[in-house]
């Protein structure tokens, strides 16, 4: 791996500054569901960098820079004229509207590339390993030319979500009541166009629009698997940006070197990076994510089960029919395979709430308690839900089911000095309260 | 630049070389497919799917070509077989993670529609930087870009047989893909497997994304996709109609574009295409018959003159109502509505060219006609009134101006409902509820004021 602080360091610190900047705006876009703003922008600014070298005759950047940011600008507006004027919806509009432009742009360059090579490829892929070799001097330090257009990017972007957090967040939420409270939703939807298209264009000079669309979009749906508060979505966002481009520049110059080749697009290698963490975040986020989702239900059907099996030893007893029930019985009665039962009285087993006698088991004083509970809990509810909610007599049994396990000894006090019956609508007595603490 | 003769007409419009007549032909076939899975995608809400796709295909193709070429097979590699095997493996993976996504998250579809588009394409961008160390990955640009002109009998030929595939599953699935997109819900209640033809419906464009991606490049995939049906939707309701419309301006599009760009060499043929669609786009917008913005605008203007002319009949005839001749002044019918004096001379002018009105020395006159039309009006008015104020509880004053919003869209069937149930059967005219009394005249004016 070939390391140099002032290559590799710039590259990464641009890289850094696109994602924050990007991300900043991007967070606001998806909850907007405009994400694919971004793309059309990126798309639809030839044109107006081809115009502005026609009109100019030159490839200094301030003027194609401003025609780019102009088109782009225009796209977010026609698309939403298209919208409304031809209520088509809003997909199909922004896919009319970035298409023609590009299409625009590409024969404007028939007429242009006479003249000069404009490339698209460029446009497309971005050059960030180039952007360290085009220096302005900040007093006594060297500065690639991307990293302050980036920078101010970013501390714009920044004080723009500073000052306006309120506005924006209800202009996220409730556009309705933001008009209604007096200021204008629409020409903050303008603005904030204006700063997407600033943001795309400053970014792609340096990084190409592939790496301005992931850095958009990604960094930002991220974050918003991990977290649900707004300011927090933005904080995560722009840590998860930066991590992008640490670990995208990082994997470019390492991993292509194993295989055996020569080093590749680290714009590329950003947006790979970038739906790693993505798909890191899909499955192990801590609350959202696909793994402790599918734990947590297990363990709670697990544990459903064990109450299920407690519950039906009780009613077994109850009846006075045998203290001691075989295992293939509970399966049987239960209809749930008896591996998983016996998997279930293992724990239950070990849990010290049943006892083993022979091939049969029965509660300990510990699982009576716990099962005493558990009945009550459900005769409770559905002397309540028949008494109080008006439940019809055969939907009683399933809901008050549901219900039974989650339910805590303060709630059964309640639900005891509302219905004040010691039985149920089936005509079982509900027994009392165990006592003791709850294991 | 653009000049041509024209000889240069005749050679492109008579198709006589063999060139211009495999690319005019590939463009058109290649619109007509793109146009009509285009209008399904459009009617199921996802037209911007195309954009994922076409840009999920690239990692596949230089993928492709990286594991052949790493593996030694460096003319396999470049044969375009692999290489289009590659784009439908990655393309497909695109359209899983995709339908993955919407399944298991709550992320919008617009999110997760941006994720897969720049994640995949963002890897293609990357593995296609590693290729170019290599000979033979020159090619592998067109592949993204299009190079429409240069088109060469062999992907003519992948062309029209994919097509022609495509389009034989979308006739045999007609019904199963209407219901889909129409009411994906009731179709999975009825039976049918949503998500298998969901991946079907998808697994076409993706064939057509990718034979279109080497003919007309990413960009210009899209716009074929969206496009055409788009314009389409303008002119029609009818989804059989509709999918033929799009098709044919996808076809149409194609051999114009191919033709213009055959002619004016300097023309790249992929954004002509592209362009000849959007004007399409644009006429179809403004002048759609359906849902044309044009049409919009007339058929909204002469919904207001016809209200305009119905109130102004019944002004006229409550007016001479009250009189022993059936001459009402001008200043009458000021006092009838309020209207401004402009609006009501245009009016009048109007139902006098129409003959419903005729102008006579010191005020206008019902024609016979117009007496027929303005007593019809004026009973359809007072029924609802009369219904509102007995069957629905609403106060005298009030019903006036709730009767005037329905009347003119009030059905001759319900009209004769309402008379049914409020037993007016034997008197022709119910009576006029403000009439009687002043206090009436003024607080309906009141309200009207009010309102």
């Amino acid at each position: 791996m070939f390391w140099s602080w002032p290559l590799d360091g710039w590259i990464i610190v641009v890289g850094v500054l696109c994602g924050v900047s990007s991300t900043l705006l991007g967070t606001f876009l998806m909850l907007r569901r405009m994400s694919l703003l971004g793309d059309a922008i990126s798309h639809a600014v030839l044109p107006g960098i081809a115009l502005a070298f026609l009109w100019t005759g030159s490839r200094s950047s301030l003027p194609m820079f401003l025609g780019a940011v102009i088109v782009g600008v225009l796209t977010a507006f026609f698309t939403e004229w298209v919208r409304r004027v031809g209520r088509v919806d809003e997909g199909a509009s922004m896919g009319v509207v970035f298409t023609t432009l590009f299409a625009l742009g590409l024969l404007l360059l028939v007429g242009a590339a006479d003249q000069i090579d404009l490339d698209v490829d460029c446009v497309l892929m971005g050059n960030i390993e180039m952007t360290p070799l085009d220096r302005i001097a900040v007093g006594s330090l060297w500065v690639p030319r991307s990293a302050l257009t980036l920078g101010g990017v970013t501390l714009i972007n920044l004080l723009f979500v500073m000052i306006f957090f309120k506005e924006l967040k209800l202009f996220c939420f409730d556009p309705a009541l933001a008009s209604a409270t007096g200021f204008s939703a629409s020409l903050l939807h303008y603005v904030m166009m204006i700063m997407v298209a600033v943001t795309a264009v400053a970014s792609f000079e340096a990084v190409g629009s592939v790496l301005v669309v992931a850095m958009l979009i990604v960094p930002a749906a991220t974050a918003s698997l991990l977290t649900t508060r707004l300011s927090h979505l933005l904080v995560v966002g722009c840590i998860i940006a930066a991590l992008t481009a640490v670990i995208g520049h990082l994997g470019v110059i390492a991993i292509p070197p194993q295989l055996g080749l020569k080093s590749a697009k680290t714009a590329g290698g950003m947006a790979i990076a970038a739906g790693l963490l993505f798909s890191l975040a899909v499955f192990f986020a801590p609350h959202e994510g696909l793994i402790p989702r599918f734990v947590r239900q297990r363990r709670l059907s697990q544990q459903i089960m064990l109450d299920d099996v407690l519950a039906f030893l009780f009613r077994l007893r109850e009846a006075g029919d045998a203290s001691a029930v075989s295992i293939s019985r509970v399966s049987d009665q239960l209809m749930i395979p008896e591996l998983r039962i016996r998997r279930s009285i293992a724990q239950l087993l070990a849990d010290g709430l049943v006892e083993e006698i022979g091939e049969a088991i029965r509660l300990t004083g510990m699982g009576s308690k716990r099962a005493t509970d558990l009945v009550r809990s459900h005769r409770l509810w559905e002397t309540y839900l028949s008494d109080h909610a008006g439940i019809a007599p055969e939907r009683l049994h399933d809901k008050a089911e549901k219900l039974e396990h989650f339910t805590d000894p303060g709630m059964r006090k309640r639900l005891d000095q509302q219905t004040a019956a010691s039985i149920d609508p089936h005509g079982r007595p509900i027994p009392d309260e165990a006592g003791g603490e709850r294991d | 630049m653009l000049a041509s003769s024209w000889d240069d007409w005749w050679r492109v419009l008579s198709l006589r070389d063999y060139n211009t007549r495999v690319v005019v032909l590939a463009a058109s076939v290649l619109g007509l497919s793109s146009g009509w899975v285009g209008s399904m995608m459009l009617l199921r809400r996802r037209a911007l799917l195309g954009d994922a796709i076409s840009h999920a295909t690239t990692p596949g193709i230089a993928g492709v070509f990286l594991i052949l070429t790493l593996l030694g097979y460096g003319d396999a590699a470049k044969s375009p077989l692999w290489l289009l095997l590659g784009a439908t493996g990655t393309g497909l993976l695109g359209v899983l993670v995709l339908l993955a996504l919407g399944r298991f998250t709550r992320l919008k579809e617009d999110t997760s529609l941006g994720i897969v588009l720049s994640v995949f394409f963002g890897a293609g961008v990357a593995l296609l930087s590693l290729c170019q160390e290599f000979p033979g990955a020159a090619g592998l640009d067109s592949f993204i870009f299009g190079k429409t002109a240069s088109m060469g009998r062999a992907d003519a030929q992948w062309i029209v047989g994919v097509s022609a595939l495509v389009l034989a599953v979308l006739i045999l699935l007609r019904k199963e893909l209407t219901l889909l997109c129409f009411d994906d819900t009731f179709a999975g209640s009825n039976g049918f497997p949503v998500i298998a033809l969901d991946l079907a419906l998808m697994g076409l464009v993706i064939a057509v994304c990718i034979v279109g991606l080497q003919a007309v490049g990413i960009v210009l995939m899209i716009a074929l996709l969206v496009i055409p049906p788009a314009s389409a939707r303008f002119w029609t309701d009818d989804i059989r109609k509709m999918t033929w419309l799009a098709a044919t301006f996808g076809a149409v599009a194609g051999l114009i574009g191919a033709i213009l760009s055959g002619i004016y060499s300097k023309l790249p043929s992929g954004a002509t295409i592209v362009l000849v669609c959007s004007s399409c786009f644009a006429v179809s917008l403004l002048f759609g018959t359906r849902r044309g913005w044009v049409g919009r605008l007339l058929r909204r203007l002469s919904l207001r003159r016809s209200v305009a002319r119905q109130h102004l009949l019944r002004a006229m005839f409550e007016a001479q109502e009250g009189h022993a001749d059936d001459l009402v002044r001008f200043e009458e019918l000021m006092d009838a509505r309020s209207w401004s004096v402009g609006n009501l001379r245009r009016t009048l002018a109007r139902a006098i060219a129409s003959q419903w009105i005729i102008d006579r020395q010191g005020g206008y006159q019902l024609t016979p006609r117009g007496m027929v039309e303005a007593e019809r009006m004026t009973r359809e008015h007072r029924l609802w009134e009369l219904y509102l104020m007995t069957q629905a509880d609403v106060a005298p004053a009030r019903v006036d101006r709730q009767a005037d919003r329905i009347e003119h869209v009030l059905e001759p069937e319900l009209v004769a409902r309402l008379r049914q149930m409020l037993d007016e059967v034997d008197s022709p005219m119910p009576i006029n509820p403000h009439a009687p009394s002043k206090d009436d005249v003024i607080q309906k004016q009141a309200s009207e004021d009010l309102d």
